[in-house]
């Protein structure tokens, strides 16, 4: 008992503590956490065998294969062409980099509607890149390229940015004893360099995923949004709820939010392997 | 300032040999992310503005000021004059409580505050259907006392709060524990009241910060489609937000006016990258002459 008083009688000299937690909490749950529960509780009205047949409906499945594939490929791209920028931005100077950093974030500042009407523009039959794709015949708007191109878009400054830091931090004498021991420059950068960026490439893919698998905006106006064909699974969502299907849409919800928290939950798990790698370096 | 230090003007030092690439390996790496980012990024940015004054600038100036459209504009101020200020309150209030005392359940705390970040946009929409819609819990309660939530304006401000959530918590809860205790103490045992302390020590070390987060949480709140999208409705001139409105105009083939409208938001979104690079160097700054003192 004399502990406890001690403990926090020590730790508490400034005040608010109970003002500012129980303000915090107060509106966490009014804002978040009850409106989150309300999905969960709507599909508990669902036994568990309806529950599975709407959620495993094959259009349903189309949609999962489509916003998952896609989701990956864009993230895998990302990846790809993010840790390159990364390097690039980091290593050299060129005229215009501090530009193209900043344009980076463009994605993240650019309301998601305006990123899709553009690239629907640019990829449509007469738009600039359609006018060259088409007559190669490819097909990018209204097909499932057309949703890499769109995720590809919104998820491109996730990569860059969590590589880019630790690139910044990487102790150049590494690579120095590298090239001293007699590693060519490509063995450096792969038995040097890559083991350490990769647990920030990793968060950068996961956190390039996620925010794909809920993309909406960037995306519907450059899909084409046939069922089984062109048709994502937030959309999805909103024509069963136009449909007033709302246990259907809340089902398909469900399924969203579980994985989006297991991979909320797997970032967080990256990020903290992220730091020790980091933390052991410096 | 002695203009000639030797130290100063002195070459730096050739890095090694062994850590360099190659000028062409160089050149084509760079070459190839400019390309890629002039792809993905600058071409759409272009194309957007190139849009919007293709049938020049009397049909550009029109379309931003036709009365739906100025409608849009007021509804989206509106909505970030509301929704950022509260959660501004709440980002100081958590950081506050989540920084400077320690507490079990922090991390778990800290984890719930990012949720709304995982959560695609249209199903923070569907949520707030559930509760304040028609068929939803609290729905038969508002219809009675004739209160609409969902498809007006409560709605579209409830979803924006909600997608804008962990904004400036987030850049203020790392910011203020690197911070620590010890400036906040050494004025309480001073005497300083707790609003005294929080006004002329707290708030002062992380205005940058905190500019910073509210710079994101106004770009997000005005620009944000999926979950405006579902609760809105899409009345025009009542319940059209911005981006619903060029979503609407691009629908119905007003190609001009869609993109005219989304320069707009074309233009806030180079805004906020301005503003982020500038305060965002002023951040670290402090931050680093804080460390240096």
């Amino acid at each position: 008992m004399n502990a406890r008083v001690d403990r926090r009688g020590a730790r508490r000299v400034l005040p608010g503590f109970g003002l500012s937690l129980g303000y915090t909490l107060v509106y966490l749950c009014l804002i978040v956490l009850i409106p989150l529960s309300a999905a969960f509780f709507k599909t508990a009205q669902l036994t568990w065998p309806e529950f599975v047949a709407v959620v495993t409906a094959p259009r349903v499945m189309a949609s999962y294969r489509l916003t998952f594939g896609a989701s990956f490929g864009a993230a895998a791209i990302n990846t790809v062409f993010g840790l390159l920028v990364a390097w690039v931005l980091v290593r050299y100077r060129f005229p215009g980099r501090s530009l193209v950093d900043a344009l980076v974030d463009l994605p993240f500042a650019l309301p998601t509607a305006v990123a899709g009407i553009a690239l629907a523009g640019l990829f449509s039959a007469n738009g600039w890149f359609g006018s060259l794709l088409v007559p190669l015949g490819i097909t990018v708007a209204f097909t499932p390229l057309g949703v890499l191109v769109a995720l590809t878009f919104i998820g491109l400054p996730f990569v860059v940015r969590t590589v880019q830091p630790v690139l910044e931090d990487l102790p150049r004498e590494l690579e120095e004893a590298a090239a001293t021991l007699g590693a060519s420059r490509w063995e450096c950068f792969r038995r040097v360099v890559f083991p350490i960026v990769l647990p920030a490439l990793l968060t950068g893919f996961a956190l390039a995923f996620a925010r794909a698998i809920g993309e909406y905006g960037s995306v519907i106006f450059i899909a084409g949004n046939m069922p089984m064909v062109s048709e994502i699974t937030p959309l999805l969502i909103i024509t069963k709820l136009e449909q007033y299907d709302y246990t259907g849409a809340t089902a398909i919800a469900v399924v969203m939010l579980v994985i989006s928290f297991t991979l909320l939950l797997a970032i967080n798990a990256l990020q903290a392997w992220t730091r020790r790698r980091q933390g052991a370096l410096t | 300032m002695n203009a000639a230090t030797p130290t100063a003007s002195a070459p730096a030092p050739a890095r090694p040999r062994g850590t360099d690439e190659p000028p062409t390996v160089r050149w084509l790496l760079i070459a190839i992310a400019l390309a890629f980012l002039t792809l993905f990024l600058f071409v759409p940015l272009a194309f957007v503005f190139y849009e919007a004054l293709k049938k020049g600038v009397g049909v550009y100036l029109a379309a931003i000021s036709d009365p739906d459209a100025l409608d849009a504009i007021r509804l989206t101020l509106l909505t970030a004059a509301i929704a950022v200020p509260l959660n501004l309150v709440f980002g100081v209030a958590a950081a506050w409580a989540i920084a400077k005392f320690s507490f079990p359940g922090k991390n778990v705390l800290t984890t719930l505050i990012d949720l709304p970040f995982s959560v695609s946009p249209v199903i923070a929409g569907l949520i707030y259907v559930l509760i304040f819609g028609l068929q939803g819990w609290l729905g038969p309660w508002l219809r009675e006392h004739d209160i609409r939530i969902i498809f007006a304006v409560p709605g579209i401000v409830l979803a924006t709060i909600f997608v804008t959530f962990p904004f400036v918590a987030r850049e203020l809860i790392p910011l203020m524990q690197a911070q620590g205790t010890e400036q906040e103490e050494a004025a309480t045992v001073l005497g300083a009241s707790g609003w005294q302390t929080f006004w002329r020590i707290t708030l002062p070390n992380v205005t940058w910060g905190l500019l910073y987060g509210v710079i994101l949480c106004n770009a997000r709140a005005m620009g944000e489609f999926g979950a405006v999208s579902v609760v809105s409705g899409h009345i025009r001139g009542a319940t059209n937000t911005l981006p619903l409105q060029a979503e609407i105009l691009y629908n119905e083939y007003q190609f001009s006016a869609a993109f005219a409208v989304a320069s707009l938001l074309a233009l806030l979104a180079l805004v906020t990258l301005v503003l982020k690079y500038f305060v965002g160097r002023r951040a670290v700054d402090r931050q680093h002459s804080a460390e240096h003192a």
